[in-house]
């Protein structure tokens, strides 16, 4: 699997206004909603399931980067974004530091395999120094673009 | 120094998600034994056991065959525990 199966570029927000975590969470998923990747009435329901997700357990696995996801009934077709914070966002971590890139990933309910194929091209690339570091500085739509795209062909 | 090894298979719907993974590193980190996790079949792969990001890269899914092993003056007691999780589904419902 590639990322560009799954993650909507159009729904990219590389300089984010959120000034915590569920605001960036909401950021993210009305962006899909935007972009046509989820209807805009399960924007609330999703929002709110990913939230309980965050609460149950951070998705802030350390190293700068958070990927809240949710399998949801009202998300027909897995779609990812990215977004990006200058600021850094508390999303209580593992390991305490604030976030600056999050991968945010939602899935059909009744597909766990795809779900897990998605993670494990999302960590296999978060788990690359070049790759989080190229994410941290990548300021417009078009670089995160371009940087999943080269990620995608093996160049990172 | 010691050494352990268990295999078992994923026996939870929703396979090796990122819950899953970190009770497991969460229970791992409890043992000072340094543990593996080895995925086996058709594609395997390797993950330290006390890294969530490592052990979401296996992607386990329902009916993986996967190895632990532990080398540490604790490894049969980890290897144990750790297989129990497993086996418990995670506390999962199916």
């Amino acid at each position: 699997m590639k990322l560009k199966e799954f993650i909507v570029s159009e729904a990219i927000v590389p300089q984010l206004k959120a000034a915590d975590r569920n605001e960036a969470i909401r950021e993210l998923v009305a962006s899909l909603a935007v972009a046509g990747a989820l209807p805009e009435s399960a924007v609330d329901e999703v929002v709110a399931a990913l939230i309980k997700r965050e609460q149950n357990g951070s998705t802030g696995f350390g190293k700068g980067v958070a990927v809240p996801h949710v399998k949801h009934a009202n998300v027909k077709k897995m779609a990812g974004t990215v977004g990006r914070s200058v600021e850094g966002l508390d999303f209580a971590a593992l390991d305490h530091q604030p976030v600056y890139s999050i991968v945010l990933l939602l899935s059909p309910e009744n597909q766990p395999q795809q779900h897990l194929q998605a993670m494990n091209i999302i960590f296999s690339n978060l788990q690359k120094d070049m790759f989080r570091r190229f994410l941290k500085q990548a300021d417009t739509r078009e670089a995160i673009v371009e940087l999943l795209d080269e990620a995608d062909q093996g160049k990172q | 120094m010691p050494t352990a090894s268990k295999e078992i298979v994923v026996s939870n719907k929703l396979g090796l998600h990122a819950r899953p993974a970190m009770q497991f590193v969460d229970l791992a980190n409890q043992f000072k034994s340094d543990i593996t996790v080895n995925k086996l079949g058709e594609e395997p792969a390797e993950a330290d056991g006390k890294s969530v990001m490592q052990m979401i890269i296996l992607a386990a899914t329902e009916g993986t065959k996967m190895r632990i092993d532990a080398t540490g003056d604790d490894a049969g007691e980890a290897v144990t525990k750790l297989a129990e999780l497993f086996d418990s589904k995670f506390g999962e419902d199916e």
